[in-house]
C-alpha cells in the first residue's frame, strides 16, 4: 500500500458572494418549509428566533468586544433599551397600523433611534477608560438601566410590560440577522473598519497613522448598541412580555460568553457559537438537575483547549474548512499505510 | 522653504526639565539626523512633534503650520507621520491593511457608501489597493503582502512601520531609531532604503538613531542634545571632531 500525499484544495473565490447567497436562501427556505409544514414544532421555531436574536447580539457585541477591542459587560442593557422602545412604540401603533412587518420595522428604528443614543451616551464618558475599567463602568450602565425601567411608570416596573404584540416570525427574524450581519461584515471590510481593527491592535500606532480615535470608537460604540437594540426589539416580539430582571448581569454575560467563545473579532464565530450556545440549554433539558453543570463543564473545557475561541480573529471559509477535513483524512490514512506495512513487514521477517 | 520649524521648545515633567529650548529647522528633501546618549529627551522631542505632549514654551510649525495644542491624528493630516522606537504595527492584520489603514484619510468615502458597496467605494478600494502594493514593492514587501504583520521577520517589520508613515502621504518622516535592533546587513539595507525614499517620495527626513555609522553615512546635518539641550550642530564631519559631543559620549 502506498501513502498518499496532502494536496490542498483551491476553490476559486470568483462567485463566492453568489455562494454565499444560495447559501442562505437555501438555509431560509429548508427552515421555512419544514416550520410550515410543521415538521418543526412551534417549540423550535421559538428556538430558532431565539437564535436570531442571540446572534444579532452577539454580532453587535462583537463590534465593541473583538473588533474595537474594548472591554462591554453591560450588552444587555442595550438590549432592554431597545426592547422596551420597541414593545412601547408597538402598543401605541398596534391599532392604527396593522400590517405586522411595518409594524415591527417602525418599533425597530424607534429601538435603533433611542439605544444609538444611549450608546453615544456611554461610549463618549467610556472613551477615558479602558479595559477592566471601562468593563466596570458598562456593567454599571447596563444595571443603572435595569434600575431605571423598574422605576418608571410607563414600563410597568418590576410587574412587567405586557400586552406587546407578539408579532414575531422566523422569516422576519432571518432576514433581519441576515441584513444586519451582512451590514457588520461589509463595514468591518471598509477604511472605517480597518480603522477600528487598527485601534484594536494599537491605539498609540493607529493615532500616528492619522485616526481619529475618538470618532472611531463613538462609532464603533454606537454601532454595537444599535444593533444591540434591534435585537431587543425582536426579543420583546417574539416573548409578548417584558420584565426588567431579564436585562440583568447574568444576560450580558451571557452575550459576552457567545463572543469570547465564537472567537473576540470573528463574526462567523459568534454566529455559531450564538447558534450552539442558545440550543445547548435546550437540548439539555432533559438532564435538568445537570444542566447548568454540563454547561459550565462545557465553556471551561473549551476555553482550556481554545483560549482563542472557535474561530480566533478568523472569519470561516469553507476552502479551508474542506482543506482541514482532507488533511486530517490523509493523515488518518497514511498513519494506517504505515501501520499496516509495519505489520506485514514483520510477518515477512518471521 | 522649511517643512519644519522648530523654535525654543521646552517641556518640563515635574521639576525635570526634560527638552530645554530646543531649536531645529528642517529644509525641504533634507535629511537630519538627531542625537545624543541615552536619556537626553530624543524620544520627547519626537512626542512633542507629534502632538503626543503638549510643550511649556516654544512653537513648531509644520509647513508654516502652528501644530501646538493639535492632536496627533490632525498633525498627520497636515503632513508628518512617524515610526516608533519599539515597533508598533496592527500585529494581526496583513501587510496589506497595515498599509491601508495609514491611507485612511487619502480615501474619500463615508459608511454608507461602503455598506451599499457603491462604484465610489469600489474605485477608492482599488486605489487604495495599487498605492499599497506599490509602496510594498519600493520597500520589496510585495510578496508579503497577505502575511500577518507579526509573521514577518524583524527586520521587515521596521521596513513595514516605515512604508506605514510614508502611506499617510506625509512629507515629513520622524523615524525613531530604526535600525535597533537589526544586524549590520539589514542596517546597510535600511540604509539604502532610507536614501531611496527620500530620493523617489520627495520627503523630509529627522532621524534618531544610536548607529552612529548609519547616522554619519546618510544624514546631511545633525544635532547633538544632552540633558535637553542642544549641544552641537553641524555636518558629520564637524560632529566627529566637536570636543562637546565627545564629552557628551564617553565622558572627560
Amino acid at each position: 500500500m502506498k501513502k498518499i500525499k496532502y494536496k490542498p484544495l483551491k476553490i476559486s473565490s470568483k462567485y463566492g458572494i453568489l455562494r454565499i447567497v444560495i447559501a442562505i436562501l437555501a438555509t431560509f427556505f429548508i427552515l421555512n418549509f419544514l416550520i410550515n409544514f410543521g415538521i418543526l414544532s412551534r417549540y423550535y421555531s421559538t428556538i430558532l428566533v431565539f437564535i436570531c436574536v442571540f446572534i444579532i447580539m452577539a454580532t453587535s457585541l462583537n463590534i465593541a468586544t473583538g473588533f474595537l477591542g474594548q472591554l462591554v459587560l453591560g450588552h444587555a442593557g442595550f438590549m432592554a433599551i431597545g426592547a422596551y422602545t420597541a414593545a412601547l412604540t408597538a402598543i401605541a401603533l398596534k391599532e392604527i397600523i396593522t400590517n405586522d412587518l411595518l409594524l415591527f420595522v417602525i418599533s425597530a428604528l424607534a429601538a435603533v433611534v433611542t439605544t444609538a443614543i444611549a450608546g453615544l451616551l456611554v461610549g463618549t464618558p467610556a472613551l477615558r477608560l479602558r479595559g477592566d475599567y471601562l468593563g466596570i463602568m458598562t456593567l454599571g450602565f447596563g444595571e443603572i438601566v435595569k434600575v431605571i425601567i423598574t422605576n418608571l411608570h410607563i414600563t410597568g416596573g418590576a410587574q412587567g410590560l405586557t400586552g406587546i404584540p407578539r408579532i414575531m416570525t422566523f422569516p422576519i427574524a432571518f432576514w433581519t440577522t441576515v441584513i444586519i450581519v451582512a451590514i457588520i461584515y461589509l463595514f468591518m471590510n471598509s477604511r472605517h473598519g480597518r480603522a477600528i481593527l487598527s485601534i484594536r491592535e494599537d491605539e498609540i500606532a493607529s493615532e500616528s497613522v492619522g485616526i481619529n480615535i475618538t470618532k472611531y470608537k463613538i462609532i464603533g460604540f454606537v454601532l454595537a448598541s444599535l444593533f444591540g437594540g434591534v435585537g431587543g426589539a425582536m426579543y420583546a416580539f417574539q416573548i409578548g412580555y417584558l420584565a426588567p430582571a431579564t436585562f440583568g448581569f447574568i444576560k450580558s454575560v451571557e452575550i459576552f460568553v457567545i463572543v469570547v467563545l465564537g472567537g473576540m473579532g470573528s463574526l462567523s464565530g459568534a454566529i455559531m457559537a450564538a447558534i450552539f450556545l442558545t440550543y445547548l440549554p435546550e437540548a439539555l433539558r432533559e438532564f435538568e438537575k445537570y444542566r447548568l453543570l454540563l454547561y459550565s463543564i462545557l465553556l471551561i473545557t473549551t476555553m482550556l483547549f481554545r483560549p482563542q475561541g472557535l474561530m480566533g480573529t478568523k472569519e470561516f471559509s469553507l476552502t479551508k474548512a474542506l482543506n482541514k477535513v482532507i488533511r486530517s483524512f490523509v493523515y488518518v490514512y497514511n498513519k494506517f499505510v504505515s501501520f499496516f506495512n509495519k505489520l506485514f513487514q514483520k510477518e515477512s521477517e518471521y | 522653504m522649511n517643512v519644519l520649524e522648530v523654535e525654543n521648545l521646552s517641556i518640563m515633567f515635574g521639576g525635570l526639565k526634560a527638552v530645554d529650548n530646543f531649536n531645529i529647522v528642517v529644509k525641504k528633501g533634507e535629511l537630519v539626523g538627531l542625537i545624543g546618549p541615552n536619556g537626553a529627551g530624543k524620544t520627547t522631542i519626537f512626542n512633542l512633534l507629534t502632538g503626543v505632549y503638549v510643550p511649556n514654551e516654544g512653537s513648531i510649525k509644520l509647513n508654516n503650520v502652528n501644530i501646538i495644542n493639535v492632536k496627533p491624528s490632525q498633525i498627520v493630516m497636515l503632513g508628518s507621520s512617524r515610526t516608533f522606537q519599539n515597533i508598533r504595527l496592527f500585529k494581526n492584520m496583513t501587510v496589506l491593511d497595515n498599509i491601508k489603514v495609514a491611507y485612511h484619510n487619502e480615501m474619500d468615502y463615508g459608511i454608507f457608501a461602503s455598506i451599499f458597496k457603491t462604484k465610489k467605494f469600489k474605485d477608492e478600494e482599488e486605489r487604495a489597493n495599487r498605492v499599497a502594493l506599490e509602496l510594498l514593492r519600493v520597500f520589496s514587501l510585495e510578496a508579503f503582502s497577505d502575511e500577518i504583520a507579526k509573521n514577518l521577520p524583524y527586520g521587515k517589520q521596521r521596513k513595514l512601520e516605515i512604508a506605514r508613515a510614508l502611506a499617510t502621504n506625509s512629507k515629513l518622516l520622524l523615524l525613531d531609531e530604526p535600525a535597533a535592533g537589526m544586524n549590520p546587513q539589514e542596517t546597510k539595507e535600511l540604509m539604502e532604503t532610507i536614501r531611496l525614499i527620500k530620493d523617489q517620495f520627495k520627503v523630509s527626513i529627522l532621524l534618531i538613531e544610536h548607529d552612529m555609522k548609519l547616522v554619519m553615512g546618510i544624514c546631511e546635518r545633525i544635532v547633538v542634545i544632552d540633558y535637553g539641550k542642544i549641544i552641537a550642530k553641524g555636518t558629520p564631519e564637524e560632529i566627529r571632531k566637536n570636543k562637546n559631543v565627545i564629552k557628551a559620549y564617553l565622558g572627560e
